[in-house]
This record gives structure tokens, sequence and C-alpha cells, in this order.
């Protein structure tokens, strides 16, 4: 039970994180809308004109904003069909008996932990590249002629390199999502005669569901905001083959120095991020009340 | 009722797991066997590199006298544990009266809270450079800090509070019956508890601060920079340069492979504020 003094104490502790927050979120957001209106290069100075629908005219008709869409989609959806599976894959294999589990369970998870700067110099350099690296190697031993990954198919290649780091996370939360699943539930069936198929598809796959639909809500949101990965190997080229919404914002605000068009973008971006987080936050918020 | 497994079907489980985890774990398995190599050997077929060259540890000293490794991991844990520890400060009263006096608010107060990390942070990224830019914050460590604590503040807030939750609330009356005071509740009370959850909550955090590779990327150049923004600058033409490459990366990545091994379990409840327990 609160006491009234216990409730004014509750409401100054909680003070100070709310007041940060909500400046961390208002004062940016402000600027960034108010920016994404006028006309504002760092490269020219003097007065900032307001331009009305401008910025956001000039970058939604500007060729490489749909390239961006159109690669942020195909990053975002590879990703995730290439870690959902796999995740799905990984979990039912990793929660079946078998020795050394933790050792196995460790070295898939590592991935995870490892900074997308040092991941993406990694592949880019010691896996992809077809003169030194591993790939180009096995390809050659085995006559082949070696791909030379960011000229051919450089939107894969980073699609790798990303699922390299979130097959993993996608395997822990659906792993421990499997483990909560009441085994008695699959014996039961399984005595009832129900093959391996018929136990995955209409008892292992509904309890993970919720766990998948996590898995994608939350990969999204940081998929979104790809950036490291591509700043390293790519630079977003060739051309704006590797271009994604977040890579196109960073070239007109920090490169060409077009506050403007980067704060247009950068509204553009939160109203996306936003769509999926409306799901993920109704999710998150049904659990709180359970 | 646990089943009986026979060791033939452990064994092949064994085989078949263990096969995929290796080619899953290759790549820094990879980067550590290179790490030792010269830099000529490094370049090998990759055969002749496991079985026909010798060890060496000239890449690290290499990396050390090249770059000055240790002023960017320095900078690494001061940014990362003391934007943790700062978020720390600000989280454990916020946490604490949610969990224990909530009111009807409570749950839009913190729903509110982790919609603020749903902010793509390029959305925002000009006016955070122009702000840092006129208040002389660009390249500094407080600044990154400042800015690391504040995206990572919802998910501490977030993680201590579901452990504040699981803290049985009728022992924090039983010592305020006591006469303990506000302090003391939970200095005494409270935090005894709640350092396992505490715990967990710093090792995940430092985790995130040390890997976070978007404002750490773009806010610092040469004094601040952190390992994430050092590697980054190997991307050319230092790359080509697999031995010092191997050896740099390990040496970031390897502080933080460790703690991750020990948090795995509250990853999976801080990555997913409590979705999945």
């Amino acid at each position: 039970m609160s006491t009234k003094a216990s409730r004014s104490a509750a409401r100054l502790m909680i003070s100070p994180a709310v007041a940060l927050l909500l400046m961390w979120m208002i004062v940016p957001l402000v600027m960034t809308v108010y920016f994404s209106f006028l006309r504002y290069n760092l490269l020219s100075p003097g007065d900032t004109p307001w331009t009305g629908w401008d910025n956001y005219y000039w970058f939604v008709t500007d060729p490489s904003f749909q390239d961006a869409i159109w690669n942020t989609l195909r990053l975002v959806g590879g990703i995730l069909l290439i870690t959902v599976l796999g995740g799905i894959g990984f979990a039912l294999l990793l929660d079946r008996p078998m020795f050394g589990t933790g050792v196995i369970r460790i070295m898939v998870i590592a991935p995870f932990f490892v900074m997308p700067t040092v991941s993406a110099l990694v592949w880019k350099n010691m896996f992809f590249n077809p003169v030194n690296g591993v790939f180009g190697n096995i390809a050659k031993s085995l006559g082949f002629q070696p791909i030379d990954f960011f000229a051919q198919i450089p939107l894969l290649s980073i699609v790798i390199i990303v699922s390299w780091m979130w097959l993993p996370f996608a395997t822990l939360i659906l792993l421990t999502a499997l483990q909560s699943l009441d085994q008695e539930q699959l014996e039961a069936a399984e005595m009832d005669g129900a093959g391996w198929w018929n136990r995955f598809w209409y008892i292992m796959m509904p309890h993970l569901a919720r766990a998948i639909t996590v898995v994608i809500l939350i990969q999204t949101i940081f998929l979104l905001s790809i950036f490291a990965e591509i700043l390293v190997t790519t630079n977003g080229g060739p051309g704006t083959a590797t271009t994604n919404l977040t890579y196109l914002i960073y070239v007109s605000s920090l490169l060409q120095f077009d506050v403007g068009m980067g704060s247009a973008g950068g509204v553009i971006a939160i109203i996306l991020a936003n769509i999926v987080a409306i799901f993920l936050m109704r999710m998150i918020g049904k659990n709180l009340d359970a | 009722m646990a089943r009986a497994v026979s060791t033939r079907q452990k064994s092949i489980n064994t085989a078949i797991a263990g096969t995929l985890a290796l080619l899953m774990f290759f790549p820094i398995l990879w980067i550590t066997i290179l790490s030792f190599k010269t830099e000529e050997d490094a370049i090998r077929a990759p055969l002749e590199i496991l079985f026909g060259t010798g060890w060496t540890t000239e890449s690290f000293a290499a990396v050390q006298a090249r770059s000055d490794y240790f002023k960017h991991f320095t900078n690494s844990v001061i940014i990362s544990v003391g934007s943790t520890i700062l978020g720390l400060m600000i989280a454990i009263p916020a946490a604490w009266s949610m969990a224990f006096v909530p009111t009807k608010n409570t749950k839009n107060v913190l729903m509110w809270m982790l919609s603020t990390k749903m902010l793509p942070p390029v959305g925002v990224l000009v006016p955070i450079y122009l702000i840092f830019r006129d208040f002389g914050l660009l390249d500094t460590r407080f600044g990154l800090t400042i800015v690391l604590m504040l995206m990572n503040l919802p998910i501490i807030i977030w993680m201590l509070y579901t452990y504040f939750k699981e803290i049985p609330g009728e022992i924090l009356e039983a010592a305020r019956m006591d006469g303990a005071t506000l302090r003391e509740e939970v200095l005494y009370v409270l935090t005894p508890m709640a350092i396992p959850g505490m715990a967990s909550t710093v090792l995940l955090n430092i985790i995130l601060a040390w890997n976070e590779a978007f404002w750490t990327l773009n806010l610092t150049a040469a004094n601040a920079a952190p390992l994430t923004a050092f590697i980054a600058s190997y991307s050319s033409p230092e790359g080509l340069f697999y031995a010092k490459l191997s050896a740099a990366s390990i040496m970031a990545i390897a502080p933080i492979l460790i703690m991750g091994w020990f948090s795995q379990k509250q990853l999976v409840r801080g990555l997913t504020f409590g979705a999945v327990k």
C-alpha cells in the first residue's frame, strides 16, 4: 500500500528520467521537422528561407530515393527471411539433446556480439575478397571463377553480413521460447501417434508464433537503420546499389551538408519506423497486462 | 518426465549441430588464427595458412604502435561504462517508483519511454549533429556518453522494472513497518535483492554501448573515437593487411564476446522488452 508521502517521492524519483527522455525525443524531433521546411545548407551560409514542402518534393522525386526505399525493403525482407527461417531451424536443432550443449550454443550466439564495423570488414576482406578471401580461394581450388561479391552482388553481400549478426539473435529468442513449451504436451501428442511434422506444425509453431512476431518486429526496427555495414564496405555503391534510406539521409545531411533535405528524409524515416513500432508496441503492451 | 535418448541419437544431434555451429563461428575463429600470422602468411590459401605457417604475435604489437589502439580502447571503456553508470543513476529511482508505487499512468509512461527507442537515429541525426557542433561536443567522450546513455535509458529502465517487479512488495512493506526510511528501504532491502538483475542490466548495456555504430561513427573523429570507429578506419587501404586487421578486430570484440556469453539469458529479456522470457 502506498502512502501519500511515498507517492510524491515516487513522482520525484521518476521525473529526471521522464524529463531527459522528453527532451531527447521532443527537441531533436521538433528541430528535424522545422529544418525539413527550410532551405538550409551548411555550405551556403546566410539566411535559411522557408520553402514549404520543397525539400520533401525534391527528396521523394530524386531517383536515388526510390532506389533507397527499394533497397531498404529488400535488405529488411532478405535478412528477415534468412534469420527467421534459419533461427527456427537452429532453435529446433539446439533444443534437442546433445553433448556439449553449452559450447555449441555459445558458438552459434557469438556473432551477435561482434560490433558491426568488425563483422563488415572481416566479411569484406577475409571472405568476399575475390583474390585473397576464403570464398575466392575455395572457388579457385574447385576450378570456378571467384565472384567479386561487392561488384556483382552488392546488396546480397550486405544481406549476408547483417544476417550473420542477427541469425544468432533470432535463434536465441526462439530457443528461449521453445524451451518454455510444455514437454508433456509433445509427449502426449507423440503417444497419440502424431508424427514429427504434425507436432512441429500444430504444437511448436503456434507456441512460437508470438516469439516469431517479436523477432520480426524488433529486427525490422534495427534493420531499417543499417548503417555501419554499408559505410565501411560499399559506401552505398556501386551507384546506389546498396544505398538504403538511412544511408541516403546520411549522405544528404553529413556529406552534402543539406540540412533541409536530410531533415525531410529523416521525417520520412521516422514515419516508416513508426508504422512498424505501432505493431510492436501493441504486442509488448498486451504482455504488460498479463 | 525426461525422455530416454539413445547415445547414438545424441551423437548424431551433436555432429549436425556442432558442424553448423562451427560454420557460424568460423569467421571469428578465422580472424583469431589470422591475427597470429605474419602479413605474408595471412594472404595464403586457407589450407596453407592452417597447416603450413608459423605463429607470431607481431600483429598485435603493430596495431598498437601504428594506431594507438589503447587510446580507442580506453574511449570505448569510458563511453560504454560511463553511459551505463549514468543511465543506472537515473533509471534506478524511476524503475523503483514504477514497480513499487504504480499509478494508473505507470503503464503509459513505460510504453512512452519504450517508444522513444523506436525513433530511428537517422531521423534526428541533423539536429543532434548541429547541437553537438554548436556546443563543442563533436568528437568528445562526454557528448558521446550522454547520447548513448539516452539511447539506452529506456532499455535500462525497462529491464530494471521487470526485475523489480519480481521482488515481492511484502518484504518492502515489512521493512517499512519496522521503521525503515525510504532511503534505507532502497539501500538495504531492495538493492541487495536486485543485484543479480542489475548486474545483467549493466552487462547488456555495456554490450549495446560498446557495439553502437551509428552515433559513434557520426559524432567522433580522431580524439573520442571508440573501437567501432577505430576499426572503421581500417576500411581502406589498411584492410588489405589481414593480420593487422584481424588482430585489431580480435582485440575489439574479445571483451564483449566474453561478457555476452555470460548474459545470454538476460539478453532475451532486455532486447524483447520482456515480451519473450
